[in-house]
């Protein structure tokens, strides 16, 4: 199974970084505006999400996951899950001490 | 026989390379040479640990201190336990037999990226150094046990550091070389080899891997947060800061229980090897058989709570885990009843590795029982931190890898070296090394059940009995390994030549000379068929 | 060091390799979120109040560095692919520039709380309680390991910058390049979650 050195890859156009930046930066605004206008524990899920939306621009565009086999995405999405599923189980244990 | 002749006379052994001497051995980065390098470390440092373990049984021989002190007795079996665990069973069966055969079994020339295979092996060298150095530097052995607990790993003023960081370099070295394997058997199957068709123990290396790629690294952050505590007093475990020692253990067995499985998958795959070379006969319910290696794997990641049902974790996690360490007993169960079902109509070849695969399955399965009566919550607050632990892991740890090891080297001895050795010293060998070690761990169970604890130096007078009959099984035990290492020893230089396919096995390193060339293949195979196509 | 009697090129071995590689980095990391998660949930008023002490000024100036230095160096493959050695050579430079901006804002930071004697095992924060020393232990490891990360990824794409430059790296054989993107994305992955976990939980 040896193929050959290079791919005929698609080409992202620079254009398509510069508007994935602008609404990264975006979103870090929004989520340090909204964290000194709202308070109380909804504050930190909201922030959470927007770093999750974040995370999935960085992965998918700049990443490139968009344009990869299917194969990496499901393995990011499994490690996601595999470290939240582990947090969550540690946490029964501390949330009914 | 002639063109065979000529091939088995320009093999990987004799192959004059860019460097000579040891230098060919030790910049080479063929994963022949790769596999036989780990034998050699792997194999003196289970020496060394095994020796710690007679030593360590002679002082338990009678109560009160027999030939050691008690902080001896502590530094014995910490470095038993680093020894075995870190530098024997975990990279075990993986970089010695992996290495050699993956690429092999496959169709494949050599793995996906054999410098960096090379440098796993660097990694793994420097580790142990690092571990032995501990023993002798400045302020005393470490004493924590294998397993570093907090607080005390942060609080002792023995060494402990060269340990840690070396523990942590040894996980790096086994995430390397999990991830070569992943991708070598993701990118370089041979032409007509689909995932269906891939033999048990290339899939069992498979499953390895990624319990390798994805649980080291939470051990390598864990270690490194002891280090902080050690020297920058950073607080996560040290109650007097706010920390919890419990998360510290968590932290611990989320790797450490996923470890296990490192060790035991892929023995799992070369008994199925094994056995079905044998039986001369195709595996039984092959598709089971990694739908169950894959399920070990998966779920051996969520139960490591049961290492810790004593430590004061909630109820909720307490059933959450022993339910769950149920669980993953069904997949290994099915294993078992597919290798007898397996032999079974099978034209039985009584040979050496099958007698090691029979015994495998003995012990692997008492091991397994005792795991389960661990892992149900009342019995285990009885017998938790007692000898009944210690005989549930050496039968399945030593048992199980340790079994699956030495079968898989008499297996294929052949192969590898291109000699056959002799089968009635192996045999003898294998009797005795049976025998200890059904005397040297059996009465452990009775022992914990009564109530002897683990990792004590002194006990009380009535363990003594069958602290007796446990002591002189490990000198069984290590003269039936004195045996079986002298004779395969003594194969090297005046064994008898092998040919291709000395037991009539049908997976592709039979169909090569016996030692290989060092391309493996003269030319690339094309895969028609199953892996265990007997008919 | 050549016992195996074959050369070969593969572009996806190589990137499957770097994606399972960043597998291992996300779980490393991964085991400090487990740490966090339980001690935010045991002093949840302790790092409220700890967080309001860190400038999110500094905070949201290097998650903008981050991001525009991860925008830049995937534009450098696009200049690749392009042939636009200069500009690649551009854009590599501008992402080596804005990590090193990024580590000196670090350190400015880390000054600022360790002339306040705020530091792992000082007396100062142990006198402040449990929960600060949590939340300040946690910070300073988990910003130093991710900043460890910084400088392995500034010398890896400074490697891979004077390959380009020698044309070790090229249109033909660029994937080095994207790895090293890959690594580098990762590094602003973690911070994207070190960032609100840190500085917005006030």
């Amino acid at each position: 199974m040896e193929s050959m050195g290079y791919e005929k890859d698609h080409i992202i156009p620079y254009r398509s970084f510069l508007y994935v930046l602008a609404g990264l930066i975006a979103l870090t605004l929004t989520s340090v505006t909204l964290t000194h206008i709202f308070l109380g524990t909804l504050t930190v899920t909201i922030a959470l999400l927007i770093a999750a939306i974040k995370s999935f621009f960085v992965l998918r565009i700049f990443m490139h996951l968009k344009f990869e086999k299917r194969m990496f995405s499901i393995g990011v999405t499994a490690v996601a899950l595999l470290i939240s599923v582990v947090i969550i189980i540690t946490l029964l244990d501390y949330l009914y001490r | 026989m002639s063109p065979e002749k000529n091939a088995a006379e320009h093999n990987y052994l004799n192959y004059k390379g860019k460097y000579k001497g040891i230098f060919s051995w030790i910049f080479s980065t063929d994963h022949k040479r790769i596999g036989l390098l780990y034998l050699f470390s792997i194999l003196s440092f289970f020496i060394i640990g095994a020796t710690l373990g007679l030593l360590m049984k002679f002082e338990l021989i009678a109560p009160g201190s027999t030939i050691m002190d008690a902080q001896s007795y502590n530094a014995f079996f910490t470095l038993h336990g680093i020894i075995m665990i870190f530098a024997v069973v975990i990279p075990g069966l993986p970089a010695v037999f992996g290495n050699f055969l993956l690429p092999i079994m496959i169709g494949a020339k050599d793995v996906a990226f054999p410098k960096i295979n090379l440098l796993s092996w660097y990694l793994y060298v420097t580790g142990v150094t690092l571990v032995l150095l501990s023993q002798f530097a400045g302020q005393g052995p470490p004493d924590t046990g294998w397993t570093f607990y907090a607080p005390y790993s942060f609080r002792t003023t023995n060494t402990m550091l060269p340990a840690v960081f070396g523990a942590f370099v040894l996980g790096f070295s086994s995430i390397l070389t999990g991830l070569n394997f992943l991708v070598t058997i993701h990118r370089m199957r041979a032409p007509g080899m689909t995932w269906l068709k891939m033999p048990l123990f290339p899939w069992s290396l498979y499953a390895t891997g990624w319990v390798q790629l994805l649980a080291t690294p939470i051990i390598g952050i864990t270690l490194l947060m002891i280090v902080g505590e050690r020297t920058l007093h950073i607080g996560f475990f040290d109650p007097t800061l706010g920390g919890d020692p419990i998360l510290y253990q968590h932290l611990f067995w989320t790797y450490s229980h996923p470890a296990v499985y490192i060790m035991i998958l892929p023995a799992m795959g070369a008994i199925s090897e094994i056995i079905s070379t044998f039986s001369h006969k195709t595996i039984f319910g092959y598709r089971f058989m990694i739908a169950s290696l894959l399920a070990i794997a998966f779920v051996g990641y969520f139960i490591w709570g049961h290492h810790m049902f004593t430590s004061g974790m909630s109820g909720t996690a307490l059933y959450t885990f022993s339910l769950l360490t149920f669980l993953v007993a069904i997949p290994s169960a099915i294993k078992v009843f597919n290798w007898i079902s397996t032999m079974h109509k099978g034209s039985i070849d009584l040979q050496t590795p099958f007698y090691w695969a029979m015994a495998f399955i003995f012990v692997f399965m008492i091991g397994g029982f005792s795991g389960l009566i661990l892992g149900s919550l009342a019995a285990n607050v009885h017998l938790h931190n007692t000898h009944f632990v210690v005989a549930h892991f050496h039968f399945i740890v030593f048992g199980g890898t340790g079994f699956a090891f030495f079968g898989a080297a008499h297996y294929w001895f052949p192969k590898i070296t291109g000699r056959m050795y002799d089968t009635k010293w192996a045999n003898i060998g294998l009797v005795l090394f049976f025998l200890g070690f059904i005397t040297l761990y059996g009465p452990m169970f009775y022992l914990g059940f009564k109530g002897m604890p683990r990792r004590y130096f002194d006990y009380d007078e009535v363990f003594h009995a069958g602290n007796i009959i446990s002591t002189m099984g490990s000198w069984v035990l290590y003269s039936g390994l004195a045996i079986i290492l002298i004779n395969l020893f003594s194969a090297l230089r005046g064994g008898k030549k092998a040919v291709s396919d000395p037991w009539g096995g049908k997976t592709l390193e039979w169909t090569i000379p016996s030692p290989p060339p060092v391309e493996n293949f003269v030319e690339t195979p094309f895969i028609t068929r199953g892996p265990y196509d007997y008919k | 060091m050549n016992t195996h009697a074959y050369i070969h090129r593969d572009d996806l071995t190589s990137k499957t390799g770097m994606w399972l590689f960043l597998f291992t980095e996300m779980l490393l990391f991964g085991g400090l979120f487990v740490v966090y998660s339980v001690y935010r949930f045991r002093n949840p008023l302790a790092f409220h109040m700890a967080a309001g002490e860190l400038s999110v000024f500094i905070g949201t100036l290097n998650t903008v560095i981050l991001l525009t230095s991860s925008a830049t160096i995937a534009m450098s493959v696009t200049a690749m692919q392009k042939q636009n050695k200069k500009l690649t050579l551009l854009l590599l430079g501008i992402t080596i520039l804005l990590g090193v901006a990024f580590l000196v804002n670090k350190y400015f930071e880390w000054g600022g709380h360790i002339r306040e004697h705020i530091y792992p095992g000082s007396s100062v924060l142990a006198l402040r309680g449990q929960g600060d020393v949590l939340f300040y232990g946690l910070y300073y490891f988990m910003t130093g390991l991710h900043a460890l990360h910084i400088v392995i990824g500034l010398v890896f794409i400074g490697f891979i910058t004077v390959f380009v430059f020698i044309n070790k790296v090229n249109t033909e054989n660029f994937v080095l390049l994207e790895n090293s993107g890959l690594y580098w994305h990762l590094v602003d992955l973690i911070w994207i979650f070190l960032f609100p976990l840190f500085y917005l939980i006030t």
